[in-house]
């Protein structure tokens, strides 16, 4: 028997006024699995995320988020934004961020002590229990990022999302967060947006490739010509701590 | 100074007394609800709430000469149009998706416009510089009840929501997905916004409250890393700057409401300054 799958895409087109952003678009995506949207900019990954997070609608086709309507599943998905969102002077610690991701589980207006340990172990998983009592505003790039993904975290999600996590994050840093994805990727579905392509062979099952339209291929398939067919054919290949997946990876 | 202190235990002069009581207590509004507006940046329809309160405060006057509606107090009004534009202003930024500052500058205008005419139609002579610019000899122990009021519902709605609005302030869309209802929060949030504005325009008036709600918090922003701790302090500062304000003013013989905006100001800019040079 065929698994449920988490997200089901069925003949979706999307359009901001008169614009078509997504067309047609149809795909499955599988409990435990590791997928990364990739693609140019202004192709529509981001529109895909609100898709499934219900904060946009399609204009047509259907979307099934772990089972049902995309805005009722909401609350079972650990979001993560991109991080130039927010006011980076903006006076709160760095557990009060993460508490965020506990908003909403209960009727009240105070966070209970659960809520708290479970936003510390969201910290401990990320590597920042250390900074709890830090000011956001004082942090690096890349201890900012991991702050969002441990808020993501403490919504105890059946599934991640997680928008550019390494866009603005030096490239020392972007090791730290790219160990804390492989490290959650065993236990969660984790979706990933990125434009680093070689990011997505090193710890993803599948990669969705976004421009208008949607293709949906395992990490060995991806070659040179899928990524010109993705990018367009200007663009030149620099390719370094490069790591292949358990499935193999050919290069034509 | 000694001789502001000795005006401040003068039974013949109550209206000082009333005046620096209802500006302390209306600081603590200030600072919390300043450091809402100063962080989720919307002091322009802050500005625009005050504006519309002339409108309310017009049409109280109209009905209260024209009509005999003895009820029609001003500050009802105030709170009535303060409210309204409340409303009207958080809908229009919930869903209008472009030229949002169009419609807010619209109305800014329109309520200040209304209230002008209203008040100009009134029989008998009301001054509209007493509500534009403040006036602290129109303060009475009434007013200072009503401000010892609104602060108790500030205070108690603040602390109960605090957590939700500090979501929707630093990550509306997060919160939203969180399951929260951000749009009622961010009317609340308005909401509290323009009762705070109607408590001090009796002090400062409609044109200077807005700097009266913004600037304390800003200069709390400038050493603050929590929300509370910004409250608290900007709070602080806005009753420091009262006093001092009417202190300088009652020496002087100045204007009190514009006496209290300058000392905000320039510790404002003195601060920017500091912090711009230590970089």
């Amino acid at each position: 028997m065929m698994p449920q799958p988490v997200i089901s895409f069925n003949n979706v087109c999307f359009a901001y006024d008169q614009t078509e952003i997504l067309h047609n678009v149809s795909f499955n995506l599988f409990e435990h699995e590791s997928v990364c949207i990739v693609g140019p900019n202004g192709g529509g990954k981001t529109t895909l995320i609100k898709l499934i997070l219900g904060l946009h609608h399609p204009a047509s086709g259907s979307i099934r988020v772990l089972g049902g309507m995309p805005h009722a599943n909401s609350r079972r998905i650990g979001y993560m934004p991109q991080s130039t969102h927010f006011d980076p002077s903006f006076p709160i610690s760095v557990l009060n961020i993460v508490l965020m991701g506990r908003l909403g589980r209960r009727p009240g207006s105070f966070y209970s002590r659960s809520d708290k340990a479970a936003a510390l172990q969201a910290l401990a998983q990320t590597g920042l229990v250390d900074l709890a009592a830090r000011p956001f505003a004082s942090l690096s790039g890349g201890q900012r990022q991991r702050v969002l993904i441990a808020r993501a975290l403490a919504c105890e999600p059946e599934l991640l999302l997680l928008d550019e996590p390494t866009a603005h994050v030096d490239p020392a840093m972007e090791q730290q967060v790219n160990d804390t994805l492989a490290r959650l990727a065993h236990r969660l579905t984790v979706i990933t947006v990125t434009h680093e392509l070689g990011f997505v062979s090193r710890m993803v099952d599948r990669v969705l490739c976004v421009n208008r339209t949607v293709k949906l291929h395992p990490t060995s398939e991806i070659t040179g010509e899928i990524i010109q067919e993705i990018y367009g054919s200007d663009l030149k290949m620099v390719r370094h701590d490069h790591q292949c997946s358990q499935q193999g990876h050919t290069h034509d | 100074m000694i001789e502001f202190i000795q005006a401040l235990r003068d039974p013949d002069i109550a209206f000082l007394r009333y005046a620096m009581a209802a500006g302390l207590l209306a600081g603590i509004a200030f600072g919390i609800i300043g450091s809402f507006v100063v962080v989720k940046r919307i002091s322009y329809l802050a500005g625009s709430i005050a504006h519309c309160v002339l409108g309310g405060i017009g049409a109280a006057l109209y009905l209260q000469q024209v009509y005999g509606l003895t009820w029609a107090d001003p500050i009802l009004g105030a709170l009535f149009a303060a409210l309204s534009a409340a409303l009207i202003i958080g809908v229009v930024s919930m869903y209008a998706r472009e030229r949002e500052d169009t419609v807010i500058s619209a109305l800014w205008v329109l309520g200040m416009a209304a209230g002008i005419l209203l008040i100009a139609k009134t029989p008998g002579y009301t001054d509209p510089m007493s509500y534009l610019f403040g006036n602290i000899l129109m303060i009475s122990s009434a007013d200072v009840w009503i401000i010892l009021i609104l602060d108790t519902v500030i205070i108690v709605i603040s602390m109960l929501f605090y957590n939700r609005l500090q979501a929707v302030c630093f990550d509306e869309e997060f919160a939203r997905l969180r399951g929260l209802n951000t749009r009622m929060l961010y009317l609340l949030l308005l909401g509290l916004t323009a009762l705070t504005i109607v408590l001090l325009i009796r002090i400062v008036g409609i044109i200077m409250v807005v700097a009266l709600l913004s600037l304390p918090a800003a200069i709390a922003g400038q050493f603050c890393g929590r929300l509370w701790q910004m409250m608290i302090a900007a709070a602080v500062i806005s009753m420091l700057c009262i006093a001092a304000g009417l202190c300088l003013s009652y020496s002087l013989d100045l204007p009190g409401g514009a006496t209290i905006v300058m000392v905000t100001g320039c510790i404002y800019l003195a601060g920017f300054s500091v912090k711009a040079l230590r970089r």
